[in-house]
């Protein structure tokens, strides 16, 4: 449809068809096609340069790091002191353990705002609700952090498992909140009416049959926020410190101990003086890369393929 | 409640209206007022968060507040020994890196928007759109470590010498090349950013309405002068907006930026070799040390600035994306904007599969009672 007229002015390679014009119409409709090419190019180059350093960017990181992972990278402790011979278990003990707490905050908080936001919340103080978890998205997480740090580590002085997955469970509510309500209103209103007319009362119209028809838009959504905050650093690094000792699940006090972090971990190996710590980083970095593609793929499944903002 | 009958969503919101008003009737149960009120609880309990942490900065940095006034923000010193403290050359490198990154950010974005909304093969279009999407979701502290490990030793021994042999004449390009400082820092923004103005500007460029290209395109205008003449103007607001908002996240980044800016104040100076500081490095540098009284006072009080600042720019980007009318909400949250014609919602099929008990017999009975 619309490529139609232009793709047959665009075929026109036809540069001797100016001199059947007068000259100044044939030297304006080759500056106008000049600068259409100029246009496509240079927008080309950019977002071929966006995507070039993107696939530049995942093979350095993964061409790095492949070395460093075997099994013990999986099992060991963190090195002490260029040793080669150790892994990142604690962190991915504690990314666990800290995401675990964060859903398990975040996901109910997260989804009664978006229920409330689709469902009962009407006039100004739900657009103040809507605006706020807008905000929320957009701060910085390094403030959630020394939020959760004055508040717990600072009184207690330990830093802790809670208090790092307390600070992710704020930086998740905005985003399961927003995925909630925007699927929520998708849920046409028969369905509502169906199960109303059926008898259902509100709370179990709601729970047992509008959020369930929205169920893997919901999933997506908490699963994008759990890609998000399992990179996050800066809270984490107020809140949960890093260790570099493995302490066994059944033995550890989330509310007293630190806590490693994989995107801690990596920070901590990038700092270390000693290049095959460096290394390290790499390796670290690239197995916090695979969970987020992993967690994006998962996504992609949920919504059927890579059709999201296709025209 | 203005409604606009555009989207799918609006028109399931209308529905949904009329619905509450019926369920309304029904909302007395015992069972109803508890899912409400544990609603209630729990939305109540994100909006005291969020109160909380505005309360929790502006109480605990009151003793700085109180004892530096507004020098503090723009003294030079951060010196525990002497407890005098002032954010001068951190709010100096925030504000230099991220307008160094919306500098170069903004046009190469919007650029690659428009390639990937108009010139691009319409099969590739959704493809190469996720990848530019993907590159939002590399983690902060991964770029960071490319950064100091990779871009930063590259900076020092070609990038920084080539510039100062080149453009050497231009006052940023002079003293001496560190490898980390601003302008490591400017362009691990602009790197962070780009997908965050490519996606909204995408978004935004794809609200433009069909008639209005084609009216263009049937006046014989080339595709770049649709652009030009009736994408461009009609989305420049949303572009704005979103600029806006990467502007937001850059002034807020952590842990990516405070890898590669030195962390060392340097005389303010347009020189962009220079190392510096920024709020929020400021903050992740200073907190471990912080000893209750001034200089914890002064590190939150740094955090108190960074949320002032970040939540100006952040409702300016929100003003000015919904003046675009529609339902344009963006998420931001990723970079990904929510998409317009997200998820299907697969509705009753996926009640059935899920068991979700097709209301019993006594229900009926219950209700019509």
């Amino acid at each position: 449809m619309s490529a139609q007229p232009v793709r047959t002015e665009g075929v026109g390679a036809r540069t001797t068809t100016g001199s059947l014009f007068q000259p100044t119409r044939g030297t304006l409709h080759a500056r106008r096609r000049a600068a259409n090419l100029v246009a496509v190019l240079l927008t080309g180059v950019f977002a071929a340069g966006a995507i070039l350093f993107l696939i530049y960017f995942v093979l350095y990181v993964a061409s790095q790091g492949i070395q460093f992972i075997n099994l013990g990278f999986f099992t060991k402790e963190p090195p002490v002191g260029g040793s080669t011979d150790g892994g990142i278990v604690t962190a991915l003990e504690g990314s666990a353990v800290m995401l675990v707490i964060a859903a398990l905050i975040g996901i109910p908080l997260g989804m009664a705002t978006g229920i409330y936001l689709a469902e009962f919340g009407r006039g100004r103080l739900a657009d103040a609700v809507r605006f706020l978890v807008d905000l929320l998205t957009g701060l910085p997480t390094i403030v959630f952090g020394l939020f959760i740090w004055v508040l717990l580590v600072a009184p207690t002085r330990s830093f802790s498992g809670l208090a790092g997955g307390m600070a992710l469970s704020i930086i998740m509510i905005p985003t399961v909140a927003r995925a909630t309500e925007d699927i929520l209103r998708l849920v046409p209103g028969s369905i509502r009416e169906a199960s109303v007319a059926l008898g259902g009362t509100e709370s179990r119209t709601i729970l047992r049959v509008v959020v369930p028809a929205a169920r893997s838009g919901i999933v997506t959504g908490i699963l994008l926020a759990l890609a998000r905050v399992a990179g996050e650093t800066a809270p984490l690094l107020m809140t949960a410190l890093g260790t570099n000792f493995f302490v066994p699940l059944d033995r550890l006090n989330i509310t007293q101990q630190p806590l490693d972090a994989l995107p801690l971990r990596v920070f901590n190996f990038t700092l270390s003086p000693f290049p095959v710590q460096q290394h390290q980083a790499f390796a670290g970095a690239l197995i916090l890369l695979l969970l987020i593609m992993i967690a994006s793929f998962l996504v992609r499944l949920a919504t059927g393929g890579f059709r999201t903002s296709g025209r | 409640m203005a409604l606009t009958p555009v989207t799918a969503a609006s028109a399931a919101r209308s529905r949904g209206a009329a619905w509450l008003k019926q369920i309304q009737i029904q909302a007395r149960r015992p069972g109803d007022l508890l899912f409400r009120g544990t609603t209630y609880l729990f939305v109540a309990v994100v909006l005291f968060a969020v109160a909380g942490v505005a309360w929790v900065l502006v109480t605990n940095s009151w003793p700085t507040i109180t004892a530096f006034g507004f020098s503090f923000l723009t003294n030079p010193a951060f010196d525990p020994v002497d407890n005098i403290f002032g954010v001068g050359p951190a709010i100096f490198g925030t504000l230099v890196t991220s307008a160094f990154a919306i500098l170069f950010a903004v046009p190469l974005g919007v650029g690659a928007a428009i390639f990937l909304v108009d010139f691009c093969p319409r099969s590739l279009r959704a493809p190469l759109g996720f990848l530019v999407d993907a590159i939002a979701a590399i983690p902060s502290v991964v770029i960071g470590l490319w950064g100091l490990l990779v871009m930063a030793p590259w900076l020092q021994q070609s990038g920084e010498p080539w510039l100062q042999a080149h453009l050497g004449f231009l006052p940023f390009f002079q003293g001496t090349p560190h490898g980390v400082g601003l302008l490591a820092a400017g362009l691990i923004l602009t790197v962070m950013i780009l997908p965050i103005i490519t996606a909204i500007a995408r978004e935004v460029m794809l609200v433009v309405p069909t008639a209005q290209r084609e009216a263009l395109l049937a006046l014989g205008a080339t595709r770049w002068e649709v652009i030009r003449h009736a994408v461009l103007p009609f989305a420049q607001v949303g572009i704005f907006g979103g600029a806006i908002l990467a502007l937001g996240r850059a002034l807020g980044e952590t842990i990516a930026v405070t890898m590669v800016i030195g962390n060392q104040a340097s005389p303010a100076g347009p020189q962009l070799f220079n190392t510096g500081y920024t709020l929020s490095s400021v903050i992740a540098n200073q907190f471990g040390e912080a000893t209750p009284g001034l200089f914890r006072s002064a590190v939150l009080e740094a955090g108190l600035i960074l949320l002032i600042i970040t939540l100006i720019t952040n409702i300016l980007a929100r003003v000015l994306i919904a003046q675009l009318g529609s339902n344009g909400r963006f998420s931001g949250t990723s970079g990904r904007p929510r998409s317009r014609t997200p998820v299907d919602v697969t509705g009753p099929l996926d009640i059935e599969a899920d068991g979700a008990a097709p209301p019993t017999q006594g229900t009926i009975e219950g209700t019509i009672a």
